[in-house]
């Protein structure tokens, strides 16, 4: 308190803390804000506060135990997060999962995406004072983790993306609701009216009709004054500063610069789909909300797709490669030879030849890789995960420094943070 | 001209009123939520809930301690002993606990039991009251594996083609 009066008794600067517990940190964040009254002078993130050691954790388990703890990194985007380390092993071991998980793979990348999204919707918007968005963003989250249940029987750490595939064929049968005393007759088949069919016309009908939810999301905040107040020029990037402070996804785009692994280097499927890359011009918090509404849009073009060709295309999900992924399980009871295989495989994993390797995949929030270094052993020598939300989160002191208090919340919201990642 | 409409549209809050105007729809559409305790959302058939040993019809237990679940056990949340049974010197588990608080729901142990002993089923509303009881044991196990039965062995029937 001493420092901050000086001998003429005019208060300078003071310093104040934000976190860890704030409920608009999103996590456990502590930001040590120097202030000039309301304005902030310097800001300076401490991170490490959800610190698990996935990395080093991941350097004593066979390859395939850390799959689960990939979900757990960035917990709004699971099946991304899983992707880029399995794709990482695929691209060591040298395999190349067959068509139909290329296209799964696809699929749930983008349901991923919107998921995420919708949490960063809501999540940002309620920072900033506007309630309703939040529960009808979660409405549709409800849906899609209907989804994540339906294939992989959890609506979150889903462990479905295996080297070599990924775990289980789609379902042919959705789950729907049961009868109830208050919901029943007319009422119970509206709410089970796209769970009729298979899993993919869920996805189809659900893909259909999240085209008018996301309009109504932008009745909610596009023109909304308020919204706009909050957050149009704030927190501007140029994409010189984009670049230079090793940004990634809609940060990167919401400043103008059109990249995106999945059109640059494309991956799964992505390269046999159809959709854009939305851009912003202004590189404000208003620009990267554009663009990830825009991204939910076309996530939900992409979902279209995937599931037009994965209607058509029955077959394998696994490959048949027997020294990394098990065999089926009527063929484990029958056969001796498979026996074996699945006591190999799941008692001591398989090993990777030595190298080392990066994979990198468009999770929701950035760039998303997993950096792989193999000695030849059946466990990972080192692997480091890049997480944009890392990056991101280093450059608040540039991008926010001389704003005002409020607009730490909305620059938190529009990094879209996600501790699990942030702290790894 | 312009400038004059953008004005008006303004003065007169034309985009609240459509925000507002999303919301009030929805106040007269059908609630979304359940009445949670007593109604609960569709539970798929692959769900990874408590666990669970299973018996063979006969009513002898199926595991016989190959302890590939703990050996695929990310979390270390397994632990078995073994011992060859006294009666007819059968390799069984002479224990079998599961730590709740290290398990992360992966479904490896299921996925990799050869005889479909160890399974996580559909059960997600349970707790614990009293310090210690995080770790579950065989008899505790064996008797989940008794009372859900039915439901276990409808859920892996309906999924058998895809396992």
């Amino acid at each position: 308190m001493a420092d901050s009066i000086d001998q003429a008794g005019e208060i300078r600067s003071y310093t104040m803390n934000f976190g860890p517990q704030h409920p608009a940190a999103h996590g456990v964040l502590r930001l040590v804000m120097e202030m000039e009254g309301e304005t902030i002078i310097r800001i300076d993130p401490h991170v490490g506060l959800l610190h698990r050691g996935t990395e080093k954790l991941a350097e004593s388990k066979p390859f395939n135990h850390s799959i689960g703890y990939m979900d757990r990194l960035d917990y709004v985007s699971m099946m991304c997060n899983e992707h880029a380390y399995v794709r990482a092993i695929e691209q060591l071991v040298g395999v190349t999962p067959p068509e139909r998980a290329l296209w799964i793979r696809t699929l749930f990348d983008e349901v991923t995406r919107i998921l995420n999204h919708l949490m960063w919707i809501g999540s940002n918007a309620l920072d900033l004072g506007a309630m309703a968005v939040f529960l009808y963003a979660f409405r549709e989250r409800e849906e899609l983790m209907d989804v994540y249940e339906a294939v992989s029987g959890t609506r979150m750490h889903a462990t479905y993306y295996r080297p070599g595939g990924v775990y289980r064929d789609l379902p042919a049968k959705m789950i729907q609701y049961k009868e109830s005393r208050w919901h029943k007759g007319k009422d119970l088949k509206r709410m089970n009216a796209w769970r009729e069919g298979s899993m993919l016309d869920y996805l189809e009908a659900f893909a259909r009709d999240f085209q008018h939810k996301v309009d109504e999301y932008e009745e909610l905040l596009t023109d909304n004054r308020i919204w706009k107040q909050r957050t149009v020029d704030i927190g501007i990037v140029s994409p010189e500063q984009a670049y230079a402070l090793g940004m990634t996804g809609p940060m990167l785009r919401g400043s103008g610069i059109e990249w995106d692994l999945r059109k640059k280097q494309p991956y799964a499927k992505y390269a046999e789909v159809d959709f854009d890359i939305p851009v912003g011009t202004h590189g404000d918090c208003y620009d990267r909300y554009l663009v990830r509404v825009n991204e939910m849009r076309q996530s939900g073009r992409i979902i279209l797709q995937c599931v037009d060709w994965l209607k058509k295309n029955p077959g394998p999900v696994m490959i048949e490669n027997y020294k990394v992924a098990p065999p089926k399980r009527e063929d484990m009871k029958e056969s001796m030879e498979a026996l074996i295989h699945w006591f190999k495989l799941f008692t001591e994993g398989f090993s990777v030849p030595a190298g080392e390797t990066y994979a990198a995949v468009e999770a929701p929030k950035g760039e998303f890789g997993c950096y792989m270094i193999s000695d030849g052993a059946n466990k990972p020598f080192r692997v480091h995960l890049r997480a944009p939300g890392f990056a991101h989160l280093s450059s608040i002191n540039e991008t926010t420094a001389g704003h005002m208090l409020p607009d730490v919340v909305a620059m938190i919201g529009t990094y879209d943070l996600v501790f699990g990642e942030v702290d790894r | 001209m312009k400038r004059v409409t953008e004005y008006l549209k303004s003065l007169l809050l034309l985009e609240l009123a459509a925000g507002l105007w999303v919301t009030l729809k929805y106040l007269f559409k059908p609630k979304y939520t359940l009445r949670f305790p007593m109604e609960t959302i569709p539970r798929s058939v692959r769900f990874r809930g408590l666990h669970a040993l299973r018996r063979y019809p006969n009513g002898e237990e199926r595991c016989i301690a190959c302890k590939l679940c703990e050996a695929v056990c990310p979390a270390l949340a397994i632990t078995i002993d073994s011992a060859p049974r006294a009666s007819d010197g059968q390799r069984r588990t002479t224990r079998y606990d599961i730590d709740l608080f290290k398990c992360i729901y992966c479904g490896f142990c299921e996925e990799s039991c050869p005889v479909d002993s160890i399974v996580l089923t559909d059960i997600l509303e349970y707790h614990m009251e009293r310090r210690g009881e995080n770790v579950i044991t065989k008899p505790q196990l064996l008797a989940m594996g008794d009372r859900f039965e039915k439901s276990i062995a409808a859920n892996r029937a309906q999924d058998a083609a895809y396992r």
